[in-house]
């Protein structure tokens, strides 16, 4: 090696060095809510007479803090029902968030479906996908009693089966192979163990 | 006074040969019967001043030896047959001018908070003097470039223009072209009303749907799990630094390789014949030329 190669090497190497110390915090910073997560926020929205098991009752709470109203979203809160084959004396948490892109489904009494008003997605009174684009069923919220009040925490989603598993964003397949292709999020929180 | 002497003489569109004043100029008078009257101070005064512009211009030119490059660019060939819809990629340019003068402008007024977001974009639609007028001609513009870059595409696409050696100007123009679509995603959030918000959930799920990275993507452009303050933030900082300093650079290498390349004939127009029987001298003088690519159709002077 001559040295003037011996010094172009160098100089090159300090140059990318000096590089680096700017471009890869500035990196860092703004990839880093990808691996950030949250604290986990629990909410009451009413004592457990309010809830029944044929119906839904809709409620709302903060998902996200200081956004103001756009931090808030919709849930539809019943008793676990023995008919549908469902643990007794829990309370189910169906998110209001189509499967297909995110639109708010709303729940139609009459029918005891979900529908969405922007793709015609359908969604049957447990939330699994019976009509349209959205790929999987509805997701749904933790819930626990605390001083006779029903208390919503972390959003999770649901395979077809209903099997709990890591929240997924709208759009995303759940169980099976597509539990690789669509991989769980560090910033979302485990699944409750079923 | 002549438009043309406010023009440095490196500057000038070259005259054509034959039409000089030079040396076939009218004779000059017989200045020992009639000699020419001595000007006034004001008479010089005013011909100084009338200068003044063109010394500015000469100083500058001295200085930075622009006027070479400038004249290359504004009195290059073109070919035969050039039209209007030649003119739809510097329309785009015009459009993404207007697009950032008023962007400017309303970064003075907006505030990028998801609880005062909304409420700047009312006080510049409402209350600013001629806001609505420069917020109208922003979101307005956007819709404007847009199709008028899709257009420009089609053109490049129908007239055969992508082809050798214009192939990476076609690739830069579709990274310009995806840059302004980011552009009009990013931008779409700002007014943080009910269509935007529901429109950037929806935007962004779309993006999630790629597999293995696509999660990580929407969590990127929302800076976590949910929408929320960040993500607005977030979104203006992209669509006002990050990406205007990306496409004005290249539209810079854009506009530098049209000019190198040279624009390409319509191609309802048949190739010139090759003058075989020319002299061997005429041929060296056409193959000089302006340095334009080969197979550009640009016809000989």
């Amino acid at each position: 090696m001559t040295r003037r190669r011996a010094f172009t090497v160098a100089v090159q190497g300090i140059g990318g060095l000096a590089g680096a110390a700017i471009v890869l915090p500035a990196v860092g910073f703004a990839v880093a809510p990808i691996f950030h997560r949250g604290k986990e926020r629990w909410e009451a929205v009413g004592p457990v007479s309010d809830f029944v098991e044929d119906t839904y009752r809709q409620v709302v709470f903060t998902e996200t803090e200081s956004i103001g109203d756009a931090g808030k979203t919709t849930a539809y809160v019943r008793r676990s029902s023995k008919q549908l084959g469902e643990k007794p004396g829990e309370f189910v948490a169906v998110s209001n968030r189509c499967a297909h892109l995110g639109c708010p489904v709303r729940f139609v009494e009459a029918a005891g479906n979900f529908i969405c008003p922007c793709h015609g997605g359908v969604y049957d009174f447990q939330g699994k996908r019976i009509g349209g684009p959205p790929v999987r069923p509805l997701d749904h919220f933790q819930t626990r009693v605390r001083d006779g009040q029903v208390e919503l925490g972390p959003r999770y989603s649901v395979t077809s089966q209903l099997e709990p598993v890591r929240a997924r964003d709208p759009g995303e397949f759940t169980g099976g192979i597509w539990e690789y292709l669509y991989p769980p999020r560090p910033s979302t929180f485990p699944p409750p163990s079923s | 006074m002549k438009l043309d002497s406010l023009i440095p003489a490196p500057l000038r569109k070259p005259a054509k040969p034959g039409t000089g004043n030079g040396a076939k100029g009218p004779a000059p008078a017989d200045l020992k019967t009639s000699p020419p009257e001595r000007p006034s101070d004001a008479q010089r005064l005013g011909d100084r001043a009338k200068e003044a512009p063109v010394d500015v211009l000469a100083w500058v030119d001295q200085r930075t030896a622009a006027s070479g490059f400038l004249t290359g660019m504004l009195y290059r060939k073109v070919p035969k047959g050039t039209n209007w819809f030649y003119t739809l990629g510097s329309a785009t340019l015009i459009a993404f001018v207007s697009q950032a003068i008023t962007g400017v402008f309303l970064a003075m007024f907006y505030t990028p908070s998801t609880t005062q977001a909304y409420a700047s974009i009312a006080h510049i639609n409402n209350d600013v003097f001629l806001g609505q007028l420069v917020h109208g001609m922003h979101k307005w513009g956007s819709s404007v470039m847009v199709i008028l870059i899709f257009l420009h595409m089609g053109r490049t696409f129908f007239f055969g223009a992508y082809k050798y050696p214009r192939e990476l100007n076609w690739v830069i123009g579709v990274v310009l072209l995806i840059l302004t679509m980011t552009m009009a995603f990013t931008g779409y959030l700002l007014p943080f009303d009910q269509r935007s918000f529901w429109a950037s959930v929806v935007g962004i799920n779309i993006n999630g749907t790629g597999p293995v990275l696509g999660p990580y993507l929407s969590d990127f452009l929302r800076a976590g799990p949910e929408l929320g303050a960040t993500t607005l933030s977030r979104f203006y900082a992209i669509h006002m630094l990050l990406i205007p300093g990306a496409i004005i650079a290249l539209i810079g290498a854009h506009l530098y390789l049209v000019v190198k390349l040279g624009t390409t004939a319509p191609p309802w127009l048949k190739a010139e014949k090759p003058k075989v029987a020319a002299p061997v001298a005429q041929l060296d003088a056409g193959v000089e030329g302006n340095g334009a690519a080969p197979g550009n159709g640009a016809s000989p002077a």
